[in-house]
């Protein structure tokens, strides 16, 4: 049923990536009667590719992007040189990071939107509000909620802004984490709840519930029962014939005419062959790594600095996955490898407050998110012995009598810290390597250290034996794999790169939606308004596309 | 995110090429088949039974089956003819170095495995703050608590020594204290 069209073909949206907003972005254009094709540079793979195996899907690169054929390098600031190292990490096949992500579904709050407004400013930060509110988003997160299938307790976070609807599916069955995490928290006044994920907790539009089977984050579910777009949104946009999705299609270049309109994109098939595909409107969805890249590679006689760059804030304000790791041993065993990684959460410590003396909060969550192999390298706390007899009767109980409270900080928007391309090293096609420049602000540290504080009180409060906790350096936070910034959004071209409806300032016809489009990082977990945003652009680009 | 397992995966680096994996899965699958043991397909046997004679320290076989018994030094030498390939260099060098370092500590020995058991706690406690021991502490862990497919964690001996299950589908109540909820 699925469309197949002709790079000669001028069809009517060209969605480069096939991702969390790709997705979303294929299937709202073709249900509306477009024509779209959809470039995924990652491949086509289902359910059946899938498996239950440690080795491959976290020591290879399994479902995520390779530096061995895409490398990339990192520098803290501009006057190190940039070596190499994995500093991101993201999905990459169709689906992209929703395939293998822990699908904590967050939305934001109404003070994400404005916390320029609400907190002040921050010294050495590039805080701002966003141009929209969270009530111009509420419908979309409703849309995607709906349309993904979201398992959550509509109401129970009395911190979360208004919602127009429950979630369309209960929570997910608690875990021992969860159960202590909820005693802990009671007692100390707080106010748990219980996760949102994009994990079905009952069959839901002919997909099967989870079996709980426990390999979830950086797998990919063997029963269709996680909520990403290849197995809820994407086969909707094939069924409609209209929508062609293209996978091993590794986009090198938007390409754009005299008028500065973008006229398709020229990308590298499974053969290494060009390949131009023309199309009247081009959607970037590439994530908020990746989507910078391109546009900097998309330079032209009339984009010398990269397209839609006239503000020259592609790649700028690049916000990172921040937070911290609390570790508890308890009496009785927990069995946290069965089952999803997160069932309870708190957003009590999530606004911020300018009483603490500097700026930031986190959402904290009851979880494990360990293999049995990665347990014995790293889940074990740092005054164990690494190897011989006392490390392996160690191990015995440890691995299932311990959890994690881990905390999704904030991250401020830094102008420093940015997406760029390798002046000396190429990929394997030889298009520049991504260059990535990152160094916590010193409000994001401070933020760390008193989220940790407040995970080991928790722990502590669960009644644990035994507690430890994760550093707080950069490096111990790569490779990040929320990727947000980086074509932030604005009113003004000058201080922004895409407008309120996600189109590029400086392109009328190309559209940004991904985690670029971010202004602020809220507390992590992205995705739901990546999603939300991406519905939102959707809507518009079809009442614009409908008009025109 | 969990921050320390971040930290050592963006250390890693494997080659992912699926041929090569059902390669290491054919080939574990023979190793399971016979009852000889399988032959080696990149390490030389002496060189074997070096690295062998630390993994057994790093999972002893105290108290219950170790990284020998799981198969480990099978794992590993499945590993550099697969997905590490690029991992022999640092396993040559690495062990030259192990060896090295034997010679210094007991003048007049001639092999790892040969030392009394002391030796080589003593032996390990003179690398362990090394590149090379980091490698092939990752390793033995993947090839005791790995997918048995790829020729290590024979038996479930990993598994079965830390508690883990290997089913597809789970009920709750998963641990005690979701059970004491109900
Ligand atoms: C281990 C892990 C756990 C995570 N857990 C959570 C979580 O619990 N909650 C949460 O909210 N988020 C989580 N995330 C993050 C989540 O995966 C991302 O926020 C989300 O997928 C981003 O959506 P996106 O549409 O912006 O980009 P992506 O989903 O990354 O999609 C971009 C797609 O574009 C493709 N692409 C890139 N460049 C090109 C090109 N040049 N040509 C063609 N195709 C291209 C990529 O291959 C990819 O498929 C997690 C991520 C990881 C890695
Ligand atoms: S835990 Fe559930 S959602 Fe996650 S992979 Fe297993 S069955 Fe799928």
């Amino acid at each position: 049923m699925s469309a197949t069209f002709r790079p000669s073909d001028v069809v009517d949206f060209l969605v480069i990536g096939a991702g969390a907003a790709g997705g979303v972005m294929a299937k709202e254009l073709s249900t509306a009667g477009f024509r779209v094709v959809v470039l995924e540079q990652g491949p086509y793979l289902t359910e059946k590719d899938y498996r239950h195996d440690e080795i491959r899907y976290t020591y290879q690169a399994g479902l995520t992007n390779d530096t061995k054929v895409q490398p990339i390098t990192y520098r803290k600031n501009e006057s190190e040189p940039a070596k190499l190292a994995k500093a991101i990490m993201y999905g990459r096949q169709v689906g992209g990071g929703s395939v293998h992500f822990t699908a904590n579904y967050w939305r934001f709050h109404e003070s994400d939107f404005e916390e320029r407004s609400q907190f002040g400013e921050v010294p050495g930060a590039g805080l701002a509000d966003w141009p929209i509110k969270y009530a111009d988003l509420e419908p979309y997160y409703t849309k995607a909620e709906y349309d993904l299938g979201i398992s959550g307790l509509g109401g129970a976070n009395p911190f979360e802004g208004p919602r127009s609807k429950p979630y369309p599916l209960p929570p997910m069955p608690v875990k021992s984490s969860g159960v202590l995490f909820d005693r802990a928290t009671k007692k100390l006044g707080l106010h748990p709840y219980p996760a949102p994920m994009a994990i079905l907790s009952q069959p839901y539009q002919g997909r099967a519930a989870c079996v709980n089977c426990g390999f979830c984050e950086y797998f990919g579910c063997e029963v269709r029962a996680k909520s990403s777009t290849l197995v809820s949104v994407i086969p909707v946009a094939e069924k409609t014939g209209k929508c062609e999705i293209r996978p091993n299609s590794y986009v090198r270049k938007i390409e754009t005419d005299v008028q500065g309109r973008a006229t398709g994109a020229v990308y590298f098939d499974a053969n290494r062959r060009e390949i131009f595909q023309r199309a009247k409107a081009v959607v970037v969805c590439a994530n908020g790594a990746e989507t910078a890249r391109l546009l900097l590679i998309s330079k032209s006689k009339r984009f010398p600095d990269g397209l839609a760059n006239s503000s020259g804030l592609v790649g700028k304000y690049l916000m990172w996955d921040t937070g911290g790791l609390a570790m508890g041993l308890f009496e009785h065993p927990l069995n946290e490898y069965k089952g999803i990684q997160v069932t309870r959460v708190i957003h009590d410590y999530y606004k911020a407050d300018p009483k603490r003396g500097f700026y930031g909060g986190a959402g904290l969550d009851a979880r494990f998110n360990y293999y049995p192999a990665n347990f014995a390298l790293q889940g074990m706390p740092p005054d164990a012995p690494k190897w011989g007899a006392e490390y392996k009767k160690m191990l015995s109980t440890y691995f299932t009598h311990t959890m994690t409270v881990l905390s999704h900080s904030s991250s401020l928007p830094q102008l420093r810290n940015s997406i760029s391309l390798d002046t000396d090293v190429k990929d394997s096609w030889g298009l520049p390597a991504m260059r990535v420049t990152f160094d916590f602000h010193p409000d994001d540290v401070a933020t760390l250290k008193w989220a940790l504080a407040k995970q080991l009180e928790i722990l502590e409060a669960a009644g644990a034996k035994k507690t430890w906790a994760s550093g707080t350096a950069v490096e111990e936070s790569m490779p990040s794999v929320h990727l947000m910034g980086t074509c932030r959004m604005g009113n003004d071209p000058k201080q922004s790169v895409v407008d309120r409806y996600n189109r590029a300032h400086d392109v009328p016809n190309l559209l940004i939606v991904d985690g670029s489009s971010f202004v602020t990082a809220a507390r992590q977990q992205p995705t739901a308004t990546i999603q939300a945003l991406a519905y939102r652009g959707a809507d518009f680009a079809i009442q614009a596309a409908k008009k025109a | 995110m969990q921050t320390t397992r971040r930290l050592w995966l963006s250390q890693c680096v494997g080659i992912v090429a699926l041929a090569d994996i059902a390669a290491a899965q054919q080939h574990a699958h023979e190793a399971v088949q016979s009852s000889t043991p399988p032959p080696f397909r990149t390490l030389d046997p002496a060189t074997a039974a070096e690295i062998d004679a630390i993994t057994s320290q790093i999972v002893p076989s105290t108290d219950g089956p170790g990284a020998r018994e799981a198969g480990v030094i099978y794992f590993i030498d499945r590993a550099l003819s697969t997905f590490d390939v690029d991992k022999r260099e640092a396993y040559r060098t690495g062990m030259a170095a192990v060896q090295k370092k034997r010679q210094e500590l007991f003048p007049g020995s001639t092999k790892i495995a040969a030392l009394t058991n002391e030796q080589q706690i003593q032996l390990v406690q003179g690398i362990e703050a090394t590149d090379f021991f980091e490698l092939l502490r990752t390793h033995t862990l993947y090839g005791f608590l790995g997918n048995p497919s790829y020729g290590g964690n024979r038996d479930h001996i990993g598994w079965k020594l830390i508690g883990f299950e290997d089913r597809m589908v789970f009920q709750p109540p998963f641990g005690y204290y979701d059970g004491e909820q109900k």
